[in-house]
């Protein structure tokens, strides 16, 4: 995928537009004021060179209106710079609800990538256009960072816990993906692409090749294999609580705490059982940290939001 | 501006004179010395092989960039080269640069005292230095460590196979030179004042360090319990950081930049205070807003322990602390433009005398303008996204550090060098490796700002064919670069052999320290001065070392 030298990067996201309006604005200010105390310097490095050495000029101990004014018209400046990065950075930050979701895990050295559907892909994410994208990034070790620079966007994968960022393709089309976060002896070549396709081409890729389980019937395999079933059944009454209807929705801990069910609380509910006993349960769940893999574990968090969702 | 009770020897000392070069000879009168002076130059030298090492280390990066594909070193020689030069520039030379070199040199002169607080303690921070940089180095030839200067886990932690505790035990006992070097500041600065000397006497360079000494006494420790955190994780699989064993790699970023931000402060503040001594003598006028230059000092030095998530912005924390986090970021740039535009002012209807250490001081504010403004590019979150980890981060801050610090040091290092030596040096020659600096740095980091927003990450040792031009141009700008920096070096070395004596005042600079001879005799001052007016009172009469006896 090599490309010719250009001074500025492809647009192919919602996103890039607004960021690099933003940019150019930063850059115009910037280029301003460089411009503007350059200009001064070397102006009175010329009108005021000594002359003679016998000068003494008179001093000025600086003026009050003055310090006002240079002080408050760069703050108003940067407090608008920082609203407008602000707005945008919490458009970046929530996705919308109807985003198509896949999931990412990162390892030394590359991407590993799950569509719900069951299709999974290594250092490549083929995403269609026109839709948005929310990925679930983790990883197996160390730290790593999803980068897209023609989607303007990125985001650290950190081991434990599940970041999530997203975007809307607007351009078909091949583009860099990177890892931005040095993860180690071959970091920079943990890269690959992202292949953004109209939604017919996304389909017929999708449905290509040995789909197989989708995400959520791996889930419920490893379910049933792991023997998560014989405790959590599907109406109370079990050793250990329901699944059903529990994804997104608050808990009360034995702790008295009461926490929201998210990914990231279903995680640690399966890794470290202990660390969060439900309300009137026993701690009997045994872990299972060190004996399934980060995808299962995703697999596992889709299937237990499929049963809140069948229960809507 | 001061008056001393007794003439002074005439100006033409130093011939013949007793100073604190000459009074005593051999090796053992350097490495036990507690004169605050010697210890000055005992860091000078050091720090100068390290800067030395880290250039090296730098030009070898250069190169391989030079080509997309891995071609000279293997990626692991490559990631120890970028970590080894970021630990060595950043802990070796950097931080102790302008305070451990000059700060240590003039700040007790520029005060009227006849050396630091703790002169033992002094030595003793010089000695920690030695032995955190000795370990340092030992960690480079063993093995070498591949984790990048900020020594994120849990890679550090578990992952990474180099010498990662033996280099962290090297910047843990490295913070105690930093931390004893604070002490010793802010108790000589509260304690030894000469008679007259009020805070508003005190030349800003004294308010540039008290304001950094609180911050190297306040964070510090900070980083050293974090890097102590990460070692014994390292060795012994302690739970900390790690979230296998329970721990969060998060922490250890936020207890990193809790220290580390302030310390890109800790880096830049002595600096300013360089530069407005600098601005103020070739000049011929006092500071404008001497109080705002001087609080915009503390200011700073407050703000910016509360500004560490700007560099988390990616990690997933929570949208408002990003938000606090940026807003307070752009709350601490505005004291960082009113220096600008002070200093600025201040050459207005001066007397601008366009000598070396005026030309590195002027570079240093075209490039720090630079560097300060693509911070706030930085600082606004949604922009920050895009470019966090890219080279528009790596070029702002070699525009701050190397453009604005290291530009900084040279500009205070041309100024008291004769101070410190006795001797002039060529000034021709000076003023070429100042332009070749200036130049080469811009050559170097500029494309490097487009190379970011094209999203090229950092750290990178292969990269895609695209990104190559750019490289190859700041290769290219190294190398101008890297020879003015040897430009340098002769022509400051040439002058200790062949340069013209000084005397006292070559700048007819004000200010104590310029009131005695060069170089100073072992105890500064005859007799202890007596201060009766403003600092930078250009407008005096030169009292010249010479007619002193008329007073
Ligand atoms: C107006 C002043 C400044 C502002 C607004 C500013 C802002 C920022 C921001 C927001 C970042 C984080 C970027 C990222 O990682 O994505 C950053 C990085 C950095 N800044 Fe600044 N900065 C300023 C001045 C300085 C100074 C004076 C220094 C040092 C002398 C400095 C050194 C650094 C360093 C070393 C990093 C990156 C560290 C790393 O990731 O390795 N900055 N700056
Ligand atoms: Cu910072």
């Amino acid at each position: 995928m090599s490309k010719d030298f250009s001074l500025h990067p492809e647009l192919a996201s919602t996103f890039a537009l607004q960021i690099d309006l933003l940019y150019f604005l930063l850059v115009a200010i910037s280029v301003f004021f460089t411009v503007a105390i350059v200009a001064v310097i070397i102006f009175f490095v010329i009108k005021y060179r000594r002359k003679s050495d016998d000068e003494r000029p008179k001093p000025i101990h600086g003026s009050l209106p003055l310090e006002l004014a240079w002080s408050i018209i760069p703050f108003f400046i940067c407090m608008g710079v920082f609203t407008l990065g602000a707005d945008m950075f919490f458009r970046m930050y929530r996705a919308p609800a109807d985003a198509l979701n896949v999931y990412v895990v990162g390892k030394q050295w590359m991407w590993k990538v799950q569509h719900p559907e069951g299709k999974r892909e290594i250092n490549e994410l083929h995403v269609p256009i026109n839709t948005p994208i929310r990925l679930t990034m983790t990883s197996e070790d160390v730290i790593h960072a999803f980068s897209i620079p023609a989607f303007r966007t990125k985001r650290d994968v950190v081991p434990g816990r599940y970041n999530t960022m997203w975007f809307e393709a607007t351009k078909v089309g091949e583009y860099d993906l990177f890892c931005a976060e040095y993860c180690g002896t071959q970091h920079s070549t943990m890269i690959g692409r992202v292949v953004v396709m109209e939604e017919q081409d996304y389909q017929n890729w999708l449905g290509g090749g040995a789909a197989g389980e989708s995400m959520v019937e791996a889930g419920m395999r490893h379910f049933e294999q792991l023997g998560c079933a014989t405790c959590h059944k599907s109406q109370s009454g079990g050793r250990g609580p329901t699944l059903t209807g529990v994804y997104g929705e608050p808990v009360q801990l034995a702790s008295g705490e009461v926490v929201v069910a998210d990914e990231a609380y279903i995680r640690e509910s399966i890794l470290r059982p202990t660390s969060s006993i439900v309300n009137g349960y026993q701690p009997i769940m045994p872990t299972f940290q060190g004996q399934i893999s980060e995808e299962t574990l995703l697999q596992l968090i889709t299937y237990i939001k499929s049963l809140s969702e069948a229960a809507k | 501006m001061t008056t001393t009770e007794t003439p002074a020897s005439p100006a033409s000392a130093g011939h013949g004179e007793v100073n604190y070069l000459n009074h005593e000879y051999g090796i053992k009168s350097w490495l036990l010395t507690l004169d605050h002076k010697r210890i000055g130059i005992l860091y000078l030298i050091t720090t100068t092989m390290f800067f030395a090492l880290g250039g090296l280390f730098a030009g070898l990066i250069r190169l391989e960039l030079m080509t997309p594909e891995g071609d000279l070193f293997q990626a692991d020689t490559y990631n120890k080269l970028f970590t080894m030069h970021g630990v060595a520039m950043i802990f070796f030379f950097l931080i102790p640069s302008v305070p451990a070199v000059l700060g240590n040199f003039v700040l007790p002169l520029m005060i009227g005292a006849k050396d630091v607080a703790f002169p033992r303690l002094n030595l003793l921070s010089w000695y920690c230095y030695i032995t955190g940089g000795t370990l340092a180095s030992f960690a480079i030839v063993a093995g070498g460590v591949d984790t990048g200067w900020t020594f994120y886990t849990p890679y550090s932690s578990t992952y990474s196979t180099g010498f990662v505790s033996v280099a962290l035990m090297g910047v843990f006992i490295n913070g105690f030179s930093s931390i004893l070097t604070g002490v010793n500041f802010l108790t000589t600065v509260h304690k030894m004042r000469a008679p007259g000397m009020t805070w508003f006497r005190l030349p800003l360079f004294i308010w540039a360090h008290y304001a950094t000494s609180l911050m190297m006494i306040l964070g510090t420790p900070v980083v050293a319990i974090t890097l102590l955190l990460v070692a014994l994780e390292n060795m012994f699989g302690l739970g900390i950081f790690n979230p296998e064993l329970g721990g969060d790699p998060i922490l250890m970023q936020h207890l990193f930049w809790f220290y580390s931000h302030p310390a890109v402060y800790i880096m830049i503040v002595p600096g300013f205070g360089v530069i407005s001594e600098v601005i103020a003598c070739f000049s011929r006028k006092a500071i404008f807003g001497y109080s705002f230059v001087a609080f915009s000092s503390l200011a700073i030095a407050l703000l910016g322990f509360l500004v560490w998530g700007h560099h988390m912005f990616t990690t997933g924390q929570s949208i408002y602390a990003g938000m606090v986090f940026s807003f307070i970021t752009f709350f601490i740039a505005v004291p960082t433009a009113v220096k600008i535009f002070n200093w600025t002012a201040t050459m207005y209807r001066g007397s601008i005398d366009l000598k070396s250490p005026l030309m590195y001081a002027l570079g240093f504010i075209g490039l720090f303008l630079i560097g300060g403004l693509t911070g706030t590019f930085l600082s606004t979150l949604a922009m920050d996204i895009h470019l966090h980890d890219t080279y528009f981060v790596v070029s702002h801050f070699h525009y701050v550090m190397v453009g604005g610090m290291v530009m900084a040091y040279l500009s205070g290092l041309h100024f008291w060098w004769p101070k410190m030596m006795g001797r002039m040096y060529n000034e021709a020659w000076a003023m070429t490796g100042a332009v070749l600096i200036f130049l080469g740095f811009n050559l170097t980091f500029f494309p490097q700002f487009v190379l970011g927003y094209l999203g090229m990450p950092r750290r990178y040792h292969v990269y895609p064919e695209e990104f190559q031009i750019l490289h190859v141009a700041s290769t290219g700008g190294a190398t101008v670069l890297g020879l003015g920096y040897m430009v340098l070096f002769v022509c400051l070395v040439w002058s200790l052999f062949k340069g013209a004596k000084a005397g006292p005042n070559p700048w007819t600079a004000k200010g104590l320290e310029w009131e005695i001879e060069s170089p100073p005799t072992p105890h500064n001052f005859h007799e202890t001065p007596i201060v009766t007016s403003e600092p930078y009172a250009y407008e005096e009469e030169d009292v010249l070392l010479a007619d002193k006896g008329s007073h």
